[in-house]
């Protein structure tokens, strides 16, 4: 037999962790402190995000009715339920949980993050997928992508920072003049946040389920087949908007 | 040859150069004690699905290729020497909660307690893993999520363990948490990788029983 055989590679670096600390608490952990409790908080919050999301990109599709129409979404976001409440009321409640859930979602992602980190000090020489990696890569990743372009999104749309219209012009102003061709470099922001949601939604819709204890061999292709179509429907739905002004369908 | 057996001949051709043997575990030689578990190109077991690294063989491997093999590497699994790595913490998470609690006495009979045949299937599917730790080993969280939920699912589907279904779910999860193990993302790589073709389904079932747990 000619083999040769190397070692450095499985025994040089693998220094033995420290030794696995015995449970020493009486009172059962938090249920937030669990890694499951966590997971729990990302598929709720997640939830969250998602239903905004779908309304969202239904009211976004109003630009293609009329600017008028747009314009009265807008305002109607704003003074719903308004002889009942003060004005902006809903309004308010619905962005308080909405940045509450970022935060948790956030939250929960890090500490998760840092869990696994911590669970493998030394890592593989060679390591092959075998789930195609999708998961691993694309939502932690994908997160920090989507976090980013939110905060951008505000700046540009919602307060009006960066835009060219400033903040004194109605909304569909605001969204015709931010996807101005001349600005095209924007919508290149704007498509791949898009697209990132979506390879995000991709796997987390299904990992909501299977969070939350509602996946099973039956029902996964099924599950799996939603989460792709409703992803699907997102990106369309959020990218056919700023493709329509820019090339001038929606004026 | 088996991958073991070659790892012997590789042995003994080590200690007649006078060299130190490389240090594995291996017990059963037959895919049922899960004692043999190592990463070989980067693939817990291997890259045959299904398959334990005491059931691959030779024949799957090219002449002289070069073959890379590592240890199951997570801090909760603290490498003894080589390949060899200490796997207590299953045990300890089986010692929080893995086992049904029966007044001692003679066996009653088999048929005494009926099981819907598709539970029967299910809990035994589950009741197949090994502990062998390859779900550990090729989650890139660290996470013990499937050997944790199979020994869950195993219980919980049989009338046996239902009085302790849902302290037994919160135990062992906090168990886990406890050996430093990491999160499930759901990413899969466990049951691609497990020799017995534990599937996600157990995760799912865990996480039900550990939330049901919580809100009570
Ligand atoms: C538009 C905003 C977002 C939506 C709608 C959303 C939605 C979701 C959903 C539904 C899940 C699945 C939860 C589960 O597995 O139980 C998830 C998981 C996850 N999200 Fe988000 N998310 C958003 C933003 C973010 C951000 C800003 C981050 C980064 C900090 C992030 C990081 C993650 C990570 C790391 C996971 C875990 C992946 C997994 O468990 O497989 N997400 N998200
Ligand atoms: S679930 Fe599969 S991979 Fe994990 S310990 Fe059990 S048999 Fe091994
Ligand atoms: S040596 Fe027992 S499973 Fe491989």
């Amino acid at each position: 037999m000619t083999a040769t055989i190397e070692r450095g590679a499985a025994t040089a670096p693998v220094t033995s962790p420290a030794p696995v600390k015995k449970p020493t608490r009486k009172r059962p952990r938090g249920f937030l402190s669990s890694s499951n409790g966590k997971k729990v908080v990302m598929a709720v919050t997640g939830a969250v995000m998602v239903t905004f999301l779908i309304l969202h990109m239904l009211g976004n599709l109003k630009i293609f009715i009329s600017k008028e129409s747009f314009n009265e979404y807008a305002h109607a976001l704003r003074t719903l339920l308004e002889p009942l409440l003060p004005y902006r009321t809903v309004l308010t409640i619905v962005e308080v949980v909405l940045v509450a859930s970022v935060v948790l979602h956030m939250w929960a992602a890090i500490s998760l993050a840092r869990r696994a980190h911590s669970a493998r000090p030394v890592k593989y020489v060679a390591k092959k997928s075998q789930a195609n990696g999708y998961a691993t890569h694309i939502m932690r990743l994908g997160g920090v992508t989507i976090l980013l372009f939110l905060i951008w999104h505000l700046l540009d749309l919602t307060f009006g920072v960066v835009n060219p219209k400033g903040f004194d012009s109605s909304p569909a102003d605001r969204m015709i003049a931010g996807f101005d061709p001349s600005r095209w470099w924007v919508a290149i922001i704007y498509f791949a946040a898009v697209v990132m949601v979506g390879l995000h939604l991709r796997h987390g819709v299904w990992s909501a389920f299977q969070t939350l204890g509602w996946a099973n061999r039956d029902r996964n292709k099924g599950l799996r087949l939603g989460a792709g179509l409703l992803s699907a429907v997102l990106v369309v739905g959020f990218l056919s908007p700023p493709l329509a002004i820019m090339f001038g369908v929606v004026q | 040859m088996s991958f073991l057996e070659m790892l012997d001949v590789l042995n003994e051709r080590l200690i007649l150069e006078g060299d130190d043997p490389i240090a594995f575990d291996h017990d059963c030689r037959e895919g049922i004690c899960g004692m043999c578990g190592m990463v070989i190109n980067g693939v817990a077991h291997g890259e045959q699905r299904a398959t334990t690294t005491c059931q691959l063989h030779m024949r799957h491997f090219e002449d002289n290729a070069t073959i890379t093999i590592e240890p199951w590497r997570a801090a909760p699994f603290p490498v003894v020497k080589d390949l060899v790595v200490d796997r207590s913490a299953f045990d300890r998470i089986i010692q929080a909660g893995g086992f049904v609690s029966v007044p001692a006495g003679s066996a009653p009979d088999a048929h005494s307690i009926p099981v819907r045949k598709e539970d029967a299937d299910a809990a035994f599917d589950a009741a197949t893993c090994i502990g062998c730790g390859a779900c550990v080993a090729a989650c890139p969280n660290g996470s013990a999520s499937l050997f944790t939920a199979a020994k869950i699912t195993h219980l919980s589907l049989l009338p046996q363990g239902q009085p302790e279904r849902l302290s037994r779910a919160k135990a062992m999860v906090d168990q886990m948490d406890a050996e430093g193990f990491g999160g499930c993302t759901n990413t899969g790589e466990c049951t691609a990788v497990c020799p017995k073709g534990i599937p996600l389904d157990t995760i799912a079932q865990m996480n039900t029983d550990y939330l049901k747990a919580n809100a009570k």
